[in-house]
């Protein structure tokens, strides 16, 4: 299990990378913390020529704050966001959904942006960052683009990204103490990635109530009628049943347990502010 | 026997010696071994389950790096037989080539500078491969229309067995009988460091040196010399620091055999570092039981009669040295466990499939035999409407019954079963949880008490062994011992010690019998050039047998220490007392030291015709009855199930646990908690599953599920001490045990908490998804029961 052999490039900057992805189109790969493409390469899964280690690029570990977000580089690790060395977009939540990644050990590498990039349906960020109506910012050869996260993941382990596009940023809404957030997922064991997994924002200052279903074999979903679904007059059953209509309702047991659980957390937490 | 304890020696619960240079991460393993010119190995393994080869194409222009079976002139295959009636013959080729019959079976070596560049030579080797319907399911291997592995078999069967003692006249006075199918998962046993090899050709001694993570170095030495048509005094192998074995580690691997070829052939060290993938897929296989196992009992609580069919899915090979029978063959003859009961009757096939040999992993049979076993007694019990202690107790052997034969002729050498279960029940709280159930839990969840209990038997040794005729027989253990010129003590052993703390424990016993302190004790271990034969570290049988070595050659080395001092000191030798490092009498004293300085370097001081055996001693030693010693411990278990997802929390976890004297408790229980880890693994995460194809669908430790530091519960840990009368110090045999009880125990719990629903789980391991299922069936059922 040892990769083919590859290149490496250090990006200082991101025009740096830049270059590196165009000169190579196709055959380079970014590499932010290693944790998700390291054993992809250790198990010839991936074969890139060059590698273009972005972990210290200046202008992805850098983090701006607006009055209505936080803007996040796409080389934060995971262990930032836990240790509160970047501040939290949100009401401590980020840091508690980064407490529960993986280990220490790899949440010390670990990055937003390659999370996101990676685009795995069970990863702790893809599901929450689009329960908490993020977006990223895209830059490509031709200019930059935002995309919603909705908008960005295709399907599991697919995104919108061109080959030669990287995440710059990950913007987060700011959430205020007035919202409240229920996040639940179930893991064999801890650290391992979720089998099923829930998010559920109730955001009245914003107008914005959210109910995701994750960890599915698809792009995360958000469903419908959330409103109905957190006041418990739309059945979570019916709704996980309408999301994943090729699974048997028993299949779906888990994934309904994550959504009654996030509801039910959300509602505990909206009931002590 | 009865010996003094002194501090430091036995009985003290020692800091580990060789824990110094772990902890600060200098030990040596096979992965740290770097010699000049050494080049890389990788394997080509077989993609397929089973099919006919029928070329490997060597790359252009890598011709010479790349070796199959044609290339390895005058190697033969690995072969493993029993000697029990009926046993098929199964060989093992190096690199295999007319068929290959699981995942990963080797088919070509290539060599390379670096491990990458192997692999990608290996990527190019192309492989004419027919494929085969494959055996994947051990309980239709027996089928007629189930696909050969070995053409020249009549049926996919290494060994059936069957033994039946009064079952017929025993079972009709039952007035309950309960019928389970259980399973047990195939496992893979995952210590932290997997196998390696170095090899080399040595010219000034002519030998090929084989580093080898292995915890049975003389044992791989004669095999490598067989199949490698050598003397084995042309062989030597060494097991440098080996990072936990489990009994993975107990086998002569292709790999080892092919490494050793080419060493010798190219002339260059080789090496090979077997990497996760190998390892859970093609080579650390384990533990796949079936049962269909029954139980009789009367109402009042007398269990009466046991019958059981168990498959045991034994993989494609029988593997050396303990062949395709050892597992199986235990089975009939560990089932019944401490219980005496009249009648018995058990019949069990060692099947062939398309999956790995299966390899014999801490526990043996032992941990399906307590999972069928325990999880009857338990349904039992439900049955017969009595608590589950209360009907164990009614069953188990008595103390006052010791020695006892059990009812497979088992002899129990000593041992107070019921005592150590009234503890666990004690200690666990037994009546406060049962309050618990009845009242309920405000979040809805259920709480299950569960227990087992099982013996384990260790050190058993050539009585037993020769029954099983398979290429290894346990005989004499030994041990040699040498007092340094400088009065410092060496120990020399042919066990291996890889997580045991052997290099602390032995020095125990040189400190208790010699008056030594342990720092200035060196045990040597590992090395065939410097130790006595041993088999090796299997069968929980170190302490007992190794320990005993050292005690015994201790005795003589002690006497021969007295015999100098003696004259030094001009007193009657066996007046002599050894203590603090020093030999005394009652008119004075000379240093241990002072006394090899006379021997080695002041010769002079000795008179003509003083006794010339001197202070190295080689000595072999068996326990007082080669039966071996059984050790036992009683596990209790509190969790709470989650019925809306099937998930288990841990809440208490009990053990109990006799294992005669205890030479190091400290280590005994590293042993105990490491064995449970490993045993709630079993019970509840490891599973290595494969489809219909045989394909093996956990190829990384991302499918592959271990319990973790935060999966494994702290666990309360109670000793008896009951002395074994067999040997030398009273110490039993106890480095399986802890992985042994767990998934009984845990079943049983989880089974408990499922009781009101009529749901038993008796699959392992006992998952969130296998417990939703069961209960979305049984509500399926009760509905259809209830509807109109
Ligand atoms: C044992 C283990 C357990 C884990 N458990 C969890 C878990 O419980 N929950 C969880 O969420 N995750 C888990 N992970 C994944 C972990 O969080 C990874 O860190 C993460 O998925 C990828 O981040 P990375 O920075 O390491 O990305 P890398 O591995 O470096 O890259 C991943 C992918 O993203 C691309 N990429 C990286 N940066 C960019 C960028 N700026 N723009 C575009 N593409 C980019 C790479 O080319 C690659 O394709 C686990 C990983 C391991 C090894």
């Amino acid at each position: 299990m040892k990769p083919v052999a590859f290149d490496y490039a250090s990006a200082t900057d991101a025009p740096t990378a830049f270059m590196a992805l165009k000169d190579h189109a196709g055959s380079a790969r970014l590499m932010a913390g290693g944790q998700s493409l390291g054993p992809m390469l250790n198990l010839r899964l991936a074969r890139p020529a060059l590698i273009v280690d972005v972990s210290r690029t200046a202008a992805l570990r850098g983090v701006t704050q607006t009055a209505d977000a936080i803007i996040y580089g796409a080389s934060i690790t995971h262990a930032e966001v836990e240790d509160g060395i970047v501040p939290d977009a949100t009401p401590g939540w980020m840091a508690d959904v980064a407490r529960h990644i993986a280990y220490r050990a790899i949440r010390n590498r670990g990055t937003l942006g390659g999370s996101l990039a990676h685009a795995d349906p069970a990863a702790d960020w893809v599901n929450v960052l689009t329960a908490l109506d993020a977006c990223v910012e895209l830059k490509g050869p031709t200019g930059s683009r935002t995309l919603l996260l909705e908008h960005f993941f295709m399907g599991p382990f697919t995104t919108a990204l061109a080959l030669d596009e990287m995440i710059e940023a990950i913007v987060v809404p700011r959430r205020d103490a007035t919202a409240s957030w229920g996040y639940e997922k179930f893991c064999r064991k801890v650290g391992d990635f979720s089998q099923a997994s829930a998010a559920v924002l109730i955001d009245p200052a914003r107008g914005q109530t959210r109910v995701l279903l994750g960890a599915i074999e698809a792009a995360p979903i958000l469903l419908n009628n959330a409103e109905a679904l957190i006041s418990g007059h739309a059945s979570v059953v019916d709704a996980v049943s309408k999301a994943l209509p090729e699974r048997s309702v028993e299949a779906n047991a888990l994934h309904v347990q994550a959504v009654v659980r996030a509801i039910a957390k959300a509602l505990a937490a909206g009931a002590r502010t | 026997m009865n010996v003094p304890l002194k501090p430091g020696g036995v009985g003290a619960s020692l800091p580990r010696l060789e824990d110094d240079r772990h902890l600060r991460g200098r030990g040596r393993f096979v992965g740290d071994i770097k010699l000049p010119g050494m080049l890389d190995v990788a394997f080509v393994r077989s993609p397929l389950a089973h099919a006919r080869v029928h070329g490997i194409a060597k790359p252009a222009g890598f011709e010479a790096s790349v070796f199959v079976h044609a290339d390895l002139k005058g190697v033969s295959g690995i072969r493993a037989d029993s000697g029990l009636a009926g046993f098929r013959s199964s060989i093992e080729p190096v690199l295999s080539y007319e068929k290959v019959r699981y995942v990963g079976e080797p088919l070509a070596a290539c060599v390379a500078d670096g491990r990458a560049a192997a692999e990608d030579i290996a990527e190019l080797v192309s492989l004419n491969l027919e494929a085969l319907p494959a055996v994947h399911d051990m309980t239709k291997a027996r089928d007629a229309d189930a696909p050969l592995l070995h053409e020249t078999w009549s049926e996919n069967v290494f060994l059936e067995a069957f033994v039946d003692t009064k079952f017929d006249v025993s079972a009709p006075s039952a007035d309950v009988k309960i019928s389970h199918t259980m399973r047990t998962s195939r496992q893979s046993m995952c210590p932290i460091e997997g196998r390696g090899v170095v090899a080399y050709w040595d010219n000034h001694v002519e030998q090929i040196v084989l580093y080898s993570s292995t915890q049975m170095p003389h044992i791989v030495r004669t095999g490598l010399a067989e199949c490698l048509g050598l003397p084995e005094g042309k062989v030597r192998v060494v097991a440098p620091d080996v990072g936990g074995g489990f009994g993975y580690k107990g086998i002569l691997l292709r790999e080892e055999v092919c490494l050793a070829y080419l060493a010798m052939h190219l002339r260059r060290p080789m090496r090979w570092i077997e990497d996760r993938r190998e390892h859970l897929t093609g080579n650390a296989n384990c533990r796949e039981h079936h049962y269909e196992i029954s139980g009789y009992a009367k109402a009042d609580g007398t269990l009466v009669a046991v019958d059981c069919e168990a498959i045991v899915d034994s993989g494609a090979y029988s593997i050396y040295p303990f062949s395709a029978c050892l597992e199986s063959a235990q089975v009939p003859s560990i089932l019944p466990g401490p219980y005496q009961f009249e009648g018995f009757r058990c019949r069990t096939w060692s099947v062939a499939t398309n999956k790995p040999p299966i390899v014999p992993y801490r526990g043996v049979a032992r941990t399906g035999v307590c999972f069928a076993i325990e999880v009857l007694m338990d349904t039992l019990a439900r049955k017969i409407g009595m608590d589950p202690v209360e009907f164990r107790l009614r069953n188990l052997v008595r103390p006052e019954q010791m020695p006892f034969t059990n009812i497979t002729k088992k002899l129990f050498d000593s041992g107070d079963y019921p005592e150590a279960l009234k503890r666990a029940a004690a200690a666990i709280n037994n009546d406060s949880i049962r309050a618990r159930q009845k009242a309920g839990e405000p979040d809805g969840r259920r709480i299950g008490l569960g227990y087992s209990i099982y013996c384990e038997q260790g050190a058993h040794g050539t009585s037993v062994y020769a029954g099983w005729g398979i290429p290894m027989v346990p005989g004499f253990e030994q041990a040699s011992m040498r007092l340094t010129p400088d009065g410092g003590v060496e120990i020399r052993v042919g066990v291996h010690s890889h997580g045991q703390g052997l290099e602390t424990t032995l020095a125990q016993v040189a400190r208790e019998l010699l008056g030594v302190s342990p720092s200035t004790v060196k045990v040597i271990h590992g090395d065939t050039a410097l130790t006595p034969y041993s088999t090796g570290t299997w069968g929980s049988r170190c302490m007992v047998m190794a320990g005993g070595a050292v005690a015994s050659a201790c005795d003589i080395l002690a006497g021969r220490i007295k015999t100098l001092a003696g004259h030094l000191l001009q007193a009657d030798a066996s007046t002599i007392l050894l203590a603090d490092g020093l030999a005394s009498s009652a008119s004075g004293s000379i240093s241990i030291a002072d006394i090899a300085r006379t021997w080695y370097r002041r010769p002079q001081d000795l008179p003509a015709g003083f006794d010339p055996a001197g202070l190295e001693v080689t000595q072999g030693y068996k326990t007082l009855r080669d039966s071996g010693t059984f050790s036992y411990a009683a596990h209790a278990v509190v969790l709470a199930v989650d019925t809306t997802t099937g998930t288990i929390e841990i809440l208490d976890y009990v053990i109990v646990e006799d294992g005669g004297v205890l030479i190091n408790p400290m280590i005994v229980d590293g042993q105990v908690y490491g064995g449970t880890a490993q045993g709630l693994g079993s019970a509840m995460y490891e599973e290595m599953r494969y489809d219909a194809a045989g394909q093996p669908l956990a190829s990384t430790l991302a499918d592959y599920h271990l319990p973790g530091a935060c999966e494994v519960p702290s666990i309360r840990l109670l000793h008896m001490e009951t002395p074994s009368p067999i040997s030398y110090f009273g110490q039993k045999g106890i480095g399986e045990g802890g992985a042994i009880a767990p998934p009984a125990a845990i079943a049983n719990a989880v089974n408990d908490a499922l009781a009101e629903f009529g749901v038993e789980m008796l699959e392992l391991p006992i998952t969130p998804d296998r417990i939703r299922a069961k209960l979305a069936a049984a509500q399926r059922h009760t509905a259809q029961v209830t509807a109109p």
